[in-house]
């Protein structure tokens, strides 16, 4: 009759009637999306506003996933919502007391911020096809150009000036995106595991760990695909980046649960059954000893010794890949896992993963791939390495 | 003979309907006292509350069912329940099968042997002051109207599910043939023809009270002069207006 993972002395697993894990695989990408959105945004950032110069060469690169990934962010939300003809809702009758109701304001914007900047990057192109061109694609470049079809020397200075404003006030506006989504997990005290105000800048740091390690991974595979020469000095640095945003990353994550377990209080009363019971293989052995310890070891050496070469691409890409794994990992464990305390603090609710319908694996899949199509695509359409022009 | 027993029984039927519509007219409350009733009544200056008395709870089912049936509330979902708690030594035994529609099946002899107290708790929408699924929903879906209840506006749910995350007590549920956020609304549509809620209704042994606090009655005027009653997740500061008399320390 006795069991002692159970919360608070229960001796039966105790769930309220009503408990269901209503936010399930969409929720859990949603927020890995944007967060691929937020650390794509900063690496182009950094070389815009910060100045890396190593960063130049991928900054354009780096944009263009930013903005491929951002084009699916809401819709895993749209998939999830159970009356999704009113979504636009948010933006006719917000609720300002609700955290949510920023979400179609600050998406929508941050949109138009990416989408002006990345026009801005590539106005000169767009206005030399558009004078190349004929046809429909023609009329397609030249409607690009809004109706501008010169490019001079002022107007490229210009154009950087604005670039660099964007990217910096971008900076805030991703941070403010991706934040977001820690806040509505972290303001909700009905849920232990969720409730504290580490949350936001846990999920925004994860959020540039997924962002950073997905370009790596991107370049090395779109570099290995062109058989193109890859930017070693570019991976060396972006590598240094990601080891030490992971270890801040990493040291967050930690401390909310070492903090929660010291303090010995309410929270931990459930959260310590719950890491100790059915978060054990995701979050103990997978989250963090796995998909932590070791890119920490891995990177760490790729960052601090001198390998170079083919070496390092391996050792940066396996790295890069765990951290990958790592980030999906941990929004599963915070979305999923909060949901399995049961607001009965005395059980656990079983997840089942579905796999078709509306919310399952194979529509995560899709919608997980759709960004990568979408830049496949625009990679067709527009240069985004300068050794790769593109003549469509 | 089948034509003649049809013709008796929509002759019985009418006689009925004529009698019982004689009835209300002649005095409009006649049939809301019958299931409880007091009137029509004005919602906007009320100030409701729910009692729930502990030590009246049988477990017996009846007023799941009857809510179950009042808002045709989908089966594996519950706008009200009621658990059993059984205190030992070692830790609380709990369970609400199918939130006790059917009432309890016996204890296992096991936990009988060890059982120090059984008590059954009913739960229902706390309809709270400061609710979080209000504060919450991001277009104003949920809300609170006059009187203490928290509505959800059919018209407006997104069914994000952002409510059913916020609620401290685990009232809240995504209705799948609707698609949208339920709960427990006390049976605002009987309250506001002056009818009691569907579970106070049936209620055998008075075990579920509700009155206007401005108004006090019967057990409800009992709670709150007695003063004791205490409400579920106190530390949650929801400001919760289900009251429960003698709630056990074990009950979350």
């Amino acid at each position: 009759m006795t069991s002692s993972t159970l919360p608070n002395e229960a001796l039966v697993n105790y769930i309220f009637p009503n408990t269901h894990i209503d936010w399930s695989l969409m929720i859990v990408i949603y927020p890995y999306i944007t967060g691929l959105v937020a650390g794509a945004f900063v690496v182009s950032a950094l070389y815009h506003v910060f100045n890396v110069k190593t960063f130049e060469r991928i900054s354009r690169f780096a944009l263009i996933a930013a903005f491929c990934f951002g084009l699916f962010a809401g819709v895993p939300l749209l998939l999830h919502l159970g009356q999704p003809q009113r979504a636009f809702n948010i933006f006719l009758t917000p609720n300002t007391t609700s955290a949510m109701s920023i979400f179609g304001y600050v998406y929508a914007s941050y949109m138009l911020l990416l989408t002006v900047e990345l026009w801005l990057t590539y106005r000169e192109y767009i206005i030399q096809r558009a004078k190349e061109t004929k046809g429909i694609p023609g009329v397609i470049w030249n409607v690009l150009t809004l109706g501008v079809r010169t490019y001079t020397p002022e107007a490229a200075r210009v154009d950087h000036k604005v670039t660099v404003f964007l990217a910096a006030i971008g900076i805030p506006w991703a941070f403010l995106l991706h934040g977001y989504v820690g806040f509505i997990f972290g303001s909700v005290k009905a849920n232990a595991w969720w409730a504290t105000p580490l949350q936001p800048i846990v999920f925004l740091v994860s959020a540039i760990v997924s962002g950073m390690a997905m370009l790596l991974l991107m370049y090395t595979f779109i570099r290995w695909r062109a058989r193109k020469a890859y930017d070693l000095d570019m991976i060396k640095t972006m590598t240094i980046y990601l080891w030490c945003i992971f270890l801040l990353a990493f040291t967050l994550e930690t401390l909310e649960v070492v903090y929660a377990a010291y303090e010995q209080g309410h929270h931990w009363t459930v959260i310590g059954p719950l890491l100790a019971g059915p978060l054990f293989d995701s979050f103990v052995i997978g989250q963090v000893l796995t998909l932590s310890v070791l890119p920490i070891l891995i990177l760490g050496y790729a960052a601090l010794s001198n390998v170079w070469g083919k070496p390092l691409l391996y050792l940066v890409n396996i790295g890069a890949f765990l951290l990958v794994l790592q980030v999906l990992f941990m929004r599963f464990n915070v979305v999923v896992g909060g949901q399995m305390l049961s607001k009965s603090d005395r059980g656990f609710a079983e997840f089942h993963l579905e796999v078709l319908g509306r919310e399952g694996l194979i529509m995560a899949i899709i919608v997980f791939a759709a960004p990568f199509v979408t830049y496949y695509i625009i990679s067709r359409i527009i240069p985004i390495f300068d050794d790769q022009p593109v003549r469509g | 003979m089948s034509t003649m027993t049809t013709s008796r029984r929509s002759f019985l039927r009418a006689l009925v309907a004529v009698a019982g519509s004689a009835a209300v007219a002649y005095r409009p409350s006649a049939l809301a006292s019958l299931v409880g009733g007091k009137g029509s009544m004005d919602t906007t200056d009320a100030d409701y509350v729910f009692v729930v008395d502990i030590d009246r709870c049988i477990g017996c089912g009846k007023c799941v069912q009857a809510c179950s049936v009042e808002n045709h509330v989908p089966a594996g979902h519950f706008r009200t329940w009621v658990e059993r708690y059984v205190r030992t030594a070692e830790g609380t035994w709990i369970d609400s099968p199918d939130g006790a529609i059917n009432s309890f099946p016996p204890l296992a002899e096991d936990v009988t042997a060890a059982a120090k107290e059984t008590t059954f708790v009913p739960k229902l929408c706390n309809q709270c002051d400061n609710a979080p699924c209000v504060q919450v929903c991001p277009v104003g879906a949920t809300f609170k109207a006059p009187g203490g209840f928290v509505l959800i506006d059919p018209e407006h749910c997104m069914g994000c599910s952002y409510c059913i995350q916020a609620c401290p007590f685990g009232v809240r549920f995504l209705n799948p043939a609707t698609h949208m956020a339920d709960k427990c609304d006390w049976c605002y549509h009987r309250v506001s023809n002056g009818l009691q809620p569907a579970c106070a209704t049936v209620c055998p042994t008075g075990a579920r009270a509700f009155g206007d606090r401005n108004k006090p009655e019967g057990t409800v005027a009992e709670a709150l002069e007695e003063d004791r009653w205490r409400i579920l997740k106190p530390g949650m500061h929801a400001h919760n207006r289900v009251l429960y008399r003698r709630l056990p320390r074990e009950v979350i």
